[in-house]
C-alpha cells in the first residue's frame, strides 16, 4: 500500500491541526463550518424527514388498501382529521399525499442525499481541506433547518398543511376558498420552500466552487471519481433551475396576497366572480416543471454517482466506460432542461410543442440506457463482494431500469393521453426516482459509514435489510402499473364512486400490506445505524479496499481532513484488479513509478510528469493565512 | 385477483425464509471464528447466499411478474370505444412488448452476473475499462428504437390532436368543484353561444351570454348523451380550479383550465348497449372522471355518458328544453333588438318584450361588465 496510507495511520490520533485553537461545543457540533459535521447534520435531518414522509404514506395507504377500516385509533395523533365516523378526512388525505411528495422529493432526496454526500465526499475525494466557504456551507444547512422547521410546523396547524399536490398547481393552491390547505398551510409551504431554495443555492455554489478550485495536485477532471462528477453536475442543475422555482413561488405569493393575476383568470368560486383576468395557470406549470424535471435528476444523479463508486469497488473492477459515464451524465444534465413539458402533454398546450417535447424526451432515454448497460458490464467478470452498499447499488440499477423503461411509454404523448395522472405515472417515478435514489442514499450510508463514524455497520443486518426492502419495493410498485393501465387516477381518496374503478380492491390491499412491511424493514436499518454509531466494530482505515482519497485520511479525520500534506493524485480512481499488480486495488495517490509491474505502456510515459504534479502550486487552504 | 395476491405473498414468504436461513448460517459462521477480513467484508458463506438470492429473485420475480400480469390483464385498458383509442392501445402494446423484452433481458443480465461473478478467493476480476465498439452498439440500438417509437407516436399524436371535422357535434363541458356541467349547442343550430364568467349566478351557472343569439337555443344537461359514429368535439373549460376531463373508455383526457378553453375531439363508435353486450355486464355505463386534483371532492366528480344511435340521440335532444325556456326571467338580459328572436324560446305567458324584427349582429360579450352588476 501507499506511503501516504501508512503515514496517515500513524498519525490517526492527531485530531486537530495545530494551527487551530479548540472550538466551543456550539461551534464544533451545532454551528459548525466543518463539512463533515454539516454532512452529518444533513444526514440526520434527512433520516428524520424520511421517517416522517414514509409514515404519512403509510396513513394514506391504509385509506387506499382498507377503505372500510375504522381509523379511530389514529385520533391521538391526527385529532380531528379523523372524522366522527372514524374515517380519514378527505382534504387531509390530499394534504397527506402533498406533504409526502414534498418531503420525499425535496427534504429527503434533495437535501438529505446531496446535502449529506456532496458535503462529505467532495472535499474528501478531491483532496481539499474543506468546502470553499465553510461559512456559506453552515448557512446553507441552517437555512435548510429553518425551512424544515416551518414545513414541519405546517403539519400541525388547524387548517392543515398544503394540499394541492406536491406540484401545487394554482388556482387550487392560490385560493384558500378552494381547499383549506391553501390557507395558512400553503403560505408556510411557500415560505419554507423559498428558504429551502436559498439553502440549495448556497450549497450548490459551494459544491461547484470546491470542485473547480480546490482539487488536490494531479486531480484533473479526468481523474475525478464519478460521485464527484455527479455531485458537480447536480449542483449545476440546481443552480440553474431552483431560481426558476423561486420565481414561480414568488409570483404565486403575489397572486395569493397582493391581488396580482399571474396565474389567475376568469374564476368563479364560492359564489363570486374574482376580478382577476389575463393570468394563466399553465404559466405556473411551465415554471414549475422547468425546475421539476431537472429536479428529478437532481435527486437521481448523486445516487447514480454513489452507485458507480460502490459497484466498481465491490466488483473489484474498473467502472466500465468511465468517459461514457461522464458523457452520459452531461448529456442527461443538458437534456433535463429541455424536456419539462412532457409533464404537460394534456394541458391544452399547443400539440406541435407536444411533438417537440416527445422527441426530446425520448432522446433522454439513450444516455440513460448507456448508463444501465455500463453498470451491468462492470459486474461482468468481476469478483463481486456483496457488502450491503453493493446490494443496494445493484438494487438501484434494477429500479433504474424498470422505472426508466416505463418512461418510454409516458414520454410518448399519444400514449400519455390515457396514462397521465394515473397510477402508472406513480409507479414510474417511484421506481426510477424514489426507490432508486433512496437506495443510493442507503448505499452511501452503508459504504461511507466507516468514514463518517469510524465504525462498521453490521453486514448481516444490512443484507437482511436490503432483501426485505428490495422485494418489498417491487411488491409495492410493480402492481401499481397494473392499476394504472386499468386507468385508475392518482390522488383519489377512494374508488367507490365509479363503476370503471371497482376492480383491484384486493390488489390495493396487497400493495398497502407490502408498503407496511417495507416500512417496517427500515427499522432494521435504524437500529443498525444507531447501534453502530456507538457500538459498531472499530473500522479499519480502508475497509472496502477502495482507491479514492477519503480512505487515506485518519480514522477520524480532524478539521482539515489530512494531518499533513494533502496527498497528490497520479492515476484515475478505478485501478482495480490491474493485471500484474499484487493487490486488487491501487489507490489514486500511488504514483506510477511505484507500480512498474502493472503499468500500461502509456502510463509509463506518465512517470515523467510526477515531479511536475508534486511541484504544483495548489489551493491548500491551510497554507494560506486566514 | 386473489391468486395474484396469494402468489405474491408466497414469493415474499419464500424470500423471507431464505433470508432467515441465511441469517442462522451466518450466525453459525460467526461463532466458528472468521478472519478479520471477513468480518469487514462479507466474503464467505454470506456472500454466496446473497449471490444465490439474486438468482432466486430473478427466477421467482419473473414468474411472479408474468403470472400477476396475466391475471391482472383482464382489467387492463378497458375496451376502447373510439378509433383513436384502439390506435393508441395498439401502440401501447407495441411499446410494452419492446420494454418488457428490455426489462427481462437487462434485469436478467444484472442478476445473473451478480450470481455468476460473485467473489471467489484467489480469483481476480478482469481489468476491462472500456470497449468503444460495444458502447457504440448500445448507444445506437436504443437510439434507433427510440426514433421508430417517436415516429409512430408522433403520427398518432398529430392525428388525434388535429382540428376537429367541421360537422362535429360540439359540446361544452365545464368543470367546477365538484361536478361537471354540460351545454349543448341547441335544438336549432349547432352553435354554442358566448359565455362570460362574470355573468355566472345562481341560475346561470355557466355564465351564458344572452347578448349572443346563438345561445338562445342552447340547453344544459346532467348526463352526457352522444350519437355513435359521429365526431364529437368537447369544448372544455373550468370555473374555479384546474380539472381534467377523463373518459377512460374513449381514451380521452384533457385538462380544464380556468381562463383558457381547451378542446378534444373523438369518435365514439360503440353504443352503451353494444358495450353491455360485449362486456356481458348489463349495468355497464360510460363514465367521465376528473384527473387533476381539485379539492376534497376530486375523487367523486363523476358524470355518466350515454352513447346511443342517431335516432335515440335525436329523440333525446328533442326532449331537452333550451336553457332560456327554463329560465324565462333572463329574457330581460337579451338586448332589445334580439328580443323577438329570443321570445321564440320562451313560453308565451312569460313574454312581454316588445317586438323588434331587425336582426343586428350580436354584440360580443360586451354585456359582461355592465350586466355583472345585475347579480
Ligand atoms: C427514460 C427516461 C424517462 C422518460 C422518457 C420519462 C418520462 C416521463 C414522463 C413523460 C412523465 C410524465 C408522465 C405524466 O405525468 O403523464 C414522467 C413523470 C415523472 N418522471 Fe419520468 N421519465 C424518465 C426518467 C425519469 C427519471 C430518471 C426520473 C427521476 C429520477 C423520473 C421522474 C419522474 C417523476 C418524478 C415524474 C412524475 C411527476 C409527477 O407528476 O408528480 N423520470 N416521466
Ligand atoms: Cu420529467
Ligand atoms: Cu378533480
Amino acid at each position: 500500500m501507499a506511503t501516504v496510507g501508512t503515514s496517515a495511520a500513524s498519525s490517526a490520533h492527531v485530531e486537530e491541526h495545530e494551527h487551530h485553537e479548540p472550538q466551543s461545543f456550539l461551534r464544533k457540533y451545532i454551528f459548525s463550518e466543518d463539512h463533515k459535521t454539516i454532512a452529518k447534520q444533513y444526514m440526520f435531518s434527512g433520516i428524520f424527514w424520511a421517517i416522517i414522509g414514509a409514515s404519512l404514506s403509510i396513513i394514506f395507504r391504509l385509506q387506499l388498501g382498507f377503505p372500510d377500516m375504522k381509523l379511530e385509533w389514529l385520533r391521538p395523533i391526527l385529532g380531528n382529521w379523523i372524522d366522527s365516523s372514524g374515517k380519514l378526512d378527505k382534504e387531509f388525505y390530499l394534504a397527506l399525499v402533498t406533504m409526502h411528495g414534498t418531503i420525499m422529493v425535496f427534504f429527503v432526496l434533495t437535501a438529505g442525499l446531496s446535502g449529506t454526500f456532496s458535503n462529505f465526499l467532495i472535499p474528501l475525494q478531491v483532496g481539499a481541506r474543506d468546502m470553499a466557504s465553510g461559512f456559506l456551507n453552515m448557512l446553507s444547512y441552517w437555512f435548510f433547518f429553518l425551512s424544515s422547521v416551518i414545513m414541519f410546523a405546517s403539519l400541525f396547524i388547524e387548517t392543515g398543511p398544503a394540499s394541492g399536490g406536491w406540484v401545487i398547481y394554482p388556482p387550487l393552491s392560490a385560493l384558500p376558498q378552494a381547499v383549506s390547505g391553501s390557507g395558512l398551510g400553503m403560505t408556510m409551504w411557500l415560505i419554507s420552500m423559498a428558504l429551502f431554495i436559498v439553502s440549495q443555492l448556497l450549497g450548490g455554489i459551494n459544491y461547484i466552487t470546491t470542485v473547480i478550485n480546490l482539487r488536490t495536485r494531479g486531480m484533473s477532471f479526468s481523474k475525478l471519481p464519478l460521485p464527484i462528477w455527479a455531485f458537480f453536475l447536480t449542483a449545476v442543475l440546481g443552480l440553474i433551475s431552483f431560481p426558476v422555482l423561486l420565481s414561480a413561488a414568488l409570483l404565486l405569493i403575489f397572486d395569493r396576497s397582493m391581488g396580482t393575476s399571474f396565474y389567475l383568470s376568469e374564476i368563479y368560486i364560492g359564489g363570486e366572480a374574482l376580478p382577476n383576468v389575463g393570468g394563466s395557470p399553465i404559466l405556473f406549470q411551465h415554471l414549475f416543471w422547468f425546475l421539476g424535471h431537472p429536479e428529478v435528476y437532481i435527486v437521481l444523479l448523486p445516487a447514480l454517482g454513489i452507485t458507480s463508486e460502490v459497484i466498481a469497488t465491490n466488483s473489484r473492477k474498473p467502472i466500465f466506460g468511465y468517459r461514457a459515464m461522464i458523457a452520459s451524465m452531461i448529456g442527461i444534465a443538458f437534456l433535463a432542461f429541455i424536456v419539462w413539458a412532457h409533464h404537460m402533454f394534456v394541458t391544452g398546450m399547443n400539440p406541435f410543442l407536444g411533438s417537440i417535447f416527445m422527441f426530446l424526451t425520448l432522446i433522454i432515454a439513450v444516455p440513460s440506457a448507456v448508463k444501465a448497460f455500463n453498470y451491468i458490464t462492470t459486474l461482468w467478470r468481476g469478483n463481486i463482494v456483496f457488502t450491503p452498499a453493493m446490494l443496494f447499488s445493484i438494487g438501484l440499477v434494477s429500479f433504474f431500469i424498470s422505472g426508466g423503461l416505463t418512461g418510454i411509454i409516458l414520454g410518448n404523448s399519444a400514449l400519455d393521453i390515457q396514462l397521465h395522472d394515473t397510477y402508472f405515472v406513480v409507479a414510474h417515478f417511484h421506481l426510477v426516482m424514489g426507490a432508486a435514489s433512496a437506495f443510493g442514499f442507503l448505499a452511501g450510508v452503508y459504504h461511507w459509514f466507516p468514514k463518517f463514524f469510524g465504525r462498521m455497520m453490521n453486514n448481516t443486518l444490512g443484507q437482511i435489510h436490503f432483501w426485505f426492502t428490495f422485494v418489498g419495493i417491487y411488491l409495492v410498485f410493480f402492481p401499481m402499473h397494473y392499476i394504472g393501465i386499468a386507468g385508475f387516477p392518482r390522488r383519489y381518496y377512494s374508488f367507490t364512486s365509479y363503476d370503471a374503478f371497482q376492480t383491484f380492491g384486493d390488489l390495493n390491499t396487497f400493495v398497502s400490506l407490502a408498503a407496511i412491511l417495507t416500512f417496517g424493514a427500515q427499522f432494521l436499518f435504524l437500529y443498525n445505524f444507531v447501534y453502530s454509531i456507538f457500538r459498531g466494530r472499530k473500522a479499519p482505515l480502508n475497509p472496502w479496499r477502495s482507491n479514492t482519497l477519503e480512505w487515506t485520511t485518519p480514522l477520524h479525520p480532524g478539521h482539515g481532513n489530512w494531518p499533513g500534506e494533502i496527498p497528490a493524485v497520479y492515476r484515475w480512481p478505478y485501478d482495480y484488479s490491474k493485471p500484474g499488480a499484487a493487490e486488487d486495488f491501487i489507490p489514486q495517490n500511488v504514483p506510477y513509478s511505484q507500480t512498474p509491474e502493472s503499468n500500461l505502456p502509456h502510463e509509463n510515459a506518465l512517470i515523467a510528469l510526477e515531479k511536475e504534479i508534486e511541484a504544483q502550486n495548489y489551493n491548500d487552504q491551510f497554507k494560506q493565512p486566514h | 385477483m386473489v391468486y395474484v395476491v396469494g402468489l405474491l405473498s408466497l414469493v415474499f414468504l419464500i424470500l423471507a425464509i431464505l433470508v432467515l436461513t441465511r441469517l442462522t448460517s451466518v450466525l453459525k459462521g460467526v461463532s466458528g471464528g472468521v478472519s478479520d477480513e471477513q468480518q469487514v467484508r462479507p466474503l464467505g458463506m454470506s456472500n454466496r447466499i446473497n449471490g444465490m438470492l439474486f438468482l432466486a429473485f430473478l427466477i421467482f420475480g419473473s414468474i411472479a411478474a408474468a403470472w400477476s400480469f396475466i391475471h391482472a390483464s383482464d382489467y387492463f385498458l378497458p375496451e376502447a370505444s373510439s378509433p383513436h383509442g384502439r390506435r393508441t392501445d395498439n401502440l401501447f402494446w407495441l411499446v410494452m412488448a419492446i420494454i418488457t423484452l428490455a426489462f427481462f433481458v437487462t434485469n436478467a443480465l444484472l442478476f445473473v452476473f451478480a450470481f455468476r461473478y460473485q467473489y471467489r478467493k484467489d480469483h481476480k476480476a478482469t481489468y476491462y475499462p472500456e470497449n468503444h465498439k460495444l458502447e457504440l452498439i448500445w448507444t445506437v440500438i436504443p437510439a434507433v428504437v427510440m426514433a421508430l417509437l417517436v415516429f409512430t407516436g408522433w403520427r398518432a399524436w398529430r392525428d388525434i390532436m388535429s382540428e376537429a371535422p367541421t360537422d362535429a357535434l360540439v359540446i361544452e363541458i365545464v368543470g367546477k368543484q365538484f361536478n361537471w356541467e354540460l351545454r349543448y349547442p341547441g335544438v336549432d343550430n349547432n352553435k354554442l353561444g358566448n359565455y362570460n364568467y362574470k355573468l355566472i349566478d345562481a341560475n346561470n351557472s355557466l355564465g351564458i351570454d344572452l347578448a349572443d343569439e346563438a345561445s338562445f337555443d342552447d340547453f344544459t344537461a346532467t348526463e352526457m348523451h352522444i350519437p355513435v359514429g359521429k365526431p364529437i368535439l368537447l369544448k372544455i373549460r373550468a370555473k374555479d380550479v384546474l380539472h381534467s376531463v377523463f373518459i377512460p373508455h374513449m381514451r380521452v383526457k384533457m385538462d380544464a383550465v380556468p381562463g383558457m378553453p381547451t378542446r378534444f375531439w373523438f369518435i365514439p363508435d360503440k353504443t352503451t348497449e353494444q358495450m353491455r353486450n360485449e362486456t356481458g355486464n348489463q349495468s355497464f355505463r360510460y363514465e367521465i372522471a376528473c384527473t387533476e386534483v381539485c379539492g376534497q371532492g376530486h375523487f367523486s366528480m363523476k358524470m355518466n355518458l350515454v352513447v346511443e344511435d342517431e335516432d335515440s340521440f335525436r329523440k333525446w335532444v328533442s326532449e331537452q328544453k333550451p336553457w332560456l325556456t327554463n329560465n324565462p326571467d333572463y329574457l330581460a338580459r337579451v338586448p332589445e333588438n334580439l328580443r323577438a328572436k329570443a321570445a321564440k324560446y320562451v313560453p308565451a305567458d312569460a313574454t312581454s318584450a316588445p317586438a323588434d324584427s331587425t336582426s343586428a349582429p350580436a354584440e360580443e360579450a360586451a354585456g359582461g361588465a355592465s350586466t355583472a352588476s345585475l347579480r
